[in-house]
């Protein structure tokens, strides 16, 4: 099991009202209104600190991705981040998930900037390559919807082929056409950084997942209580790629906060929680799924689940009056409370959904450093032991973590493949 | 502007293309004269204004390459693409010279189309064409706005009876879904030329436009304003600014009456 770090680098001081009188908060959101670059001088280093304390507690990995415009994080050059953390002596993986390649013209930019920090780091990167979220893709870089994909699919070809062909070779895409590729430096890692495809639960991403071989992570806000659909249509994918069902092919983002006691975390941080999904989910659908992003077969997909759902799903509400109750039972997209209620919930959700890759969402928006410093050292003192080992103790590998990051590196408990991984 | 079916008069022919492409189902109806008319940002309908064209000439009206099946459009990359597209359509029609009317993003296609082959067209009519750029009068954003706001840009309103009867769904599920769906494919099809500035180099193009031009603009376009009237008719050649007064970006839907009739004086021979 790896434990990873995963900082979301939002602003933290949004005004109360601001779901109300905003339409919302990606793309669109006045800056001048709303982001002082003086307060954003102290986030940053909040950010880069608890990054580091997570590295001197023990994670496995430190977790960065990339947004544009947006208030719940503008991570909006994940590669200098991590450039500060791969400076450090470490054993821990630094897992950009990642950079949003349909973005860079030309993606040879992507595979250099990777590369060097491999070099830096001493070969612990993961290079995540995510399509990335319309938002970033169409609202704020202004791709045409229908060109993402196709212009995500020829990025990757071009920086797998950039990392593993003999250079320089002439590179002729539709969208890049380049006559030298030959990046200097290579990653130390060979034959490349291992490469973690990242999502929100596309039919296309989980069969390009399979066809290459890749770890696939599902990243949302909803939580592991909601996710077993979603994640199992993944693992049908693997299944009928006829792939084995190693946990560490799947990796899940999951909000978590701790306290001495459940009540305790409740006092704490039912306020965060409040603010946090009132409004990071405050996404217009015309923002969110603009025309062409989907392909037609799965626009008629999902309306045909619609009708099977009967359209009706009850939903969470207001999240501004969302009780603890609703946030981390109900409708469970947290998981809160004492580092017993957490370390129980996480093993079973992440045994239900077969999670190898954990990334935990420690800061939430509007924690402060200390809040934040807390929730850290709590989870790494008393939740982080439970998850170590988990997957390791039945003789699974971790094929997709970076070979320079040592940390807690494990030998398989027997060179055999485990009896419930063949019974699947 | 209601959507009148008029089976008797209106066939689809489909347009064989090749190279893996989906036969373009081209909407002909009337007799006399022939007539490209290449449609705006709700897709291709054989609606009010067809139908009064199509009393004097006989009226081609396709759909947009991807227009059903966005993957199609891997084979497009450039509105240059689309109009070479067009133009096999049209010459799979068997049409020589013809009168070309384009209404928003088919307005911007029918001037790059009088643009490249000046030859084929006789008259040109731009309703409310996309194409040009003015930074003092950006074009204003039709995607990333409400339903109800959309419909309002285009039409010019959204809570008439007139706009609803035109947004409505079918009520039957599997009518309403493959409704639903034809609406998103067919704007995937336009932003994949547009998004998201709609301007394409058109201002260096217009000067090779030799039809004479009509030039009808809804007064309160909201989404291109009436300020581009002019740009378009310093730029072409022969041409003449038609504004209808309180009209939107749709002007033959508010006002299909004197739409109709300003198109015909200016098509008349």
């Amino acid at each position: 099991m790896k434990t990873i770090f995963f900082h979301m680098q939002g602003y933290r001081d949004l005004p109360d009202d601001f779901h109300k009188k905003y339409e919302s908060v990606w793309v669109t959101l006045p800056s001048d209104e709303l982001c002082d670059p003086r307060m954003v001088q102290k986030y940053l280093n909040w950010n880069i600190d608890e990054l580091e304390l997570a590295d001197e507690l023990g994670f496995d990995g430190l977790g960065l991705n990339e947004h544009h415009q947006n208030a719940y994080g503008f991570p909006v050059a994940p590669n200098l981040i991590a450039s500060i953390l791969a400076r450090r002596k470490s054993d821990a993986a630094i897992v950009i998930l990642g950079n949003t390649i349909p973005l860079y013209n030309p993606p040879l930019r992507v595979a250099e900037e990777y590369a060097l920090i491999d070099c830096l780091s001493g070969g612990r990167l993961v290079a995540g390559l995510p399509v990335g979220s319309p938002p970033d893709s169409v609202g704020n870089y202004g791709l045409p919807p229908s060109q993402v994909r196709e212009r995500y699919y020829e990025a990757w070809r071009l920086i797998v082929e950039a990392w593993t062909r003999k250079g320089p070779f002439p590179f002729n895409g539709r969208f890049t056409k380049l006559r030298y590729v030959n990046p200097w430096p290579k990653p130390i890692q060979k034959p490349h950084p291992p490469i973690w495809l990242a999502g929100g639960g596309s039919v296309e991403t989980w069969k390009f997942a399979a066809d290459n071989d890749y770890t696939y992570s599902y990243l949302s806000f909803s939580g592991l209580k909601q996710a077993k659909s979603m994640m199992q249509g993944y693992w049908d994918q693997v299944e009928a790629h006829g792939l084995d069902d190693n946990p560490f092919r799947a990796g899940f983002a999951q909000i978590v906060v701790v306290a001495d006691t459940d009540a305790e975390a409740e006092r704490l941080y039912l306020p965060h929680l409040r603010n946090f999904y009132s409004k990071s989910l405050h996404v217009p659908p015309y923002i969110q799924a603009p025309p062409g992003f989907l392909s037609k077969k799965s626009i008629e997909f999902s309306l045909n689940q619609g009708v099977q759902r009967g359209q009706g799903r009850k939903l969470l509400g207001d999240p501004a009056t969302a009780s603890w109750k609703d946030l981390t039972e109900t409708y469970g997209m947290v998981v809160g409370g004492s580092p017993q209620t957490v370390a129980q919930q996480l093993e079973e959700g992440v045994r239900d959904l077969r999670i190898g890759h954990l990334m935990v969402i420690l800061q939430i928006q509007s924690m402060d450093n200390e809040l934040t410093r807390y929730n850290m050292g709590l989870f790494a003192d008393k939740v982080l032991p439970r998850l170590r080992g988990l997957w390791e103790r039945e003789g699974y590998q971790d094929h997709w973590w970076p070979s320079g990051a040592a940390r807690n590196r494990q030998a398989p408990a027997t060179g055999q493949v485990p009896a419930t991984a063949l019974a699947k | 502007m209601s959507t009148v079916i008029a089976p008797t008069a209106v066939a689809t022919t489909a347009v064989a293309l090749g190279r893996g492409l989906q036969d373009n189902p081209v909407l002909v109806g009337g007799t006399g004269s022939p007539l490209v008319y290449l449609h705006g940002l709700s897709g291709q309908a054989w609606d009010g204004l067809l139908e009064g064209l199509s009393r004097e000439h006989r009226v081609y009206a396709p759909a947009f390459a991807g227009a059903d099946e966005p993957d199609e459009l891997k084979a497009f990359d450039t509105v240059h693409d689309l109009v070479v597209y067009l133009d096999d359509v049209i010459r799979g029609l068997g049409l020589d010279t013809f009168d070309l009317v384009g209404h928003s993003f088919g307005g911007m296609l029918a001037a790059e189309y009088a643009a490249l082959f000046p030859e084929r067209v006789r008259k040109l009519v731009l309703i409310d064409p996309l194409g040009l750029w003015r930074d003092d009068a950006p074009v204003t954003d039709f995607i990333y706005v409400t339903p109800d706001r959309q419909a309002e840009l285009i039409l010019g309103e959204a809570d008439s009876d007139a706009a609803r009867k035109l947004l409505a769904l079918p009520d039957e599920i599997t009518a309403k879904n493959r409704e639903i769906v034809r609406r998103i494919t067919s704007m995937a099809s336009v932003l994949h030329f547009i998004w998201p500035i709609p301007e394409r180099g058109l201002a260096k193009r217009l000067h090779r436009i030799a039809a004479p031009t009509q030039l009808l603009w809804g007064e309160q376009d909201k989404i291109v304003p009436c300020a581009y009237a002019r740009d378009f008719a310093s730029a072409i050649r022969t041409s003449e600014i038609e504004i209808v007064p309180g009209a939107s970006h749709t002007p033959q839907f508010n006002d299909p009456a004197a739409v109709l009739d300003r198109i015909q004086r200016f098509l008349a021979p």
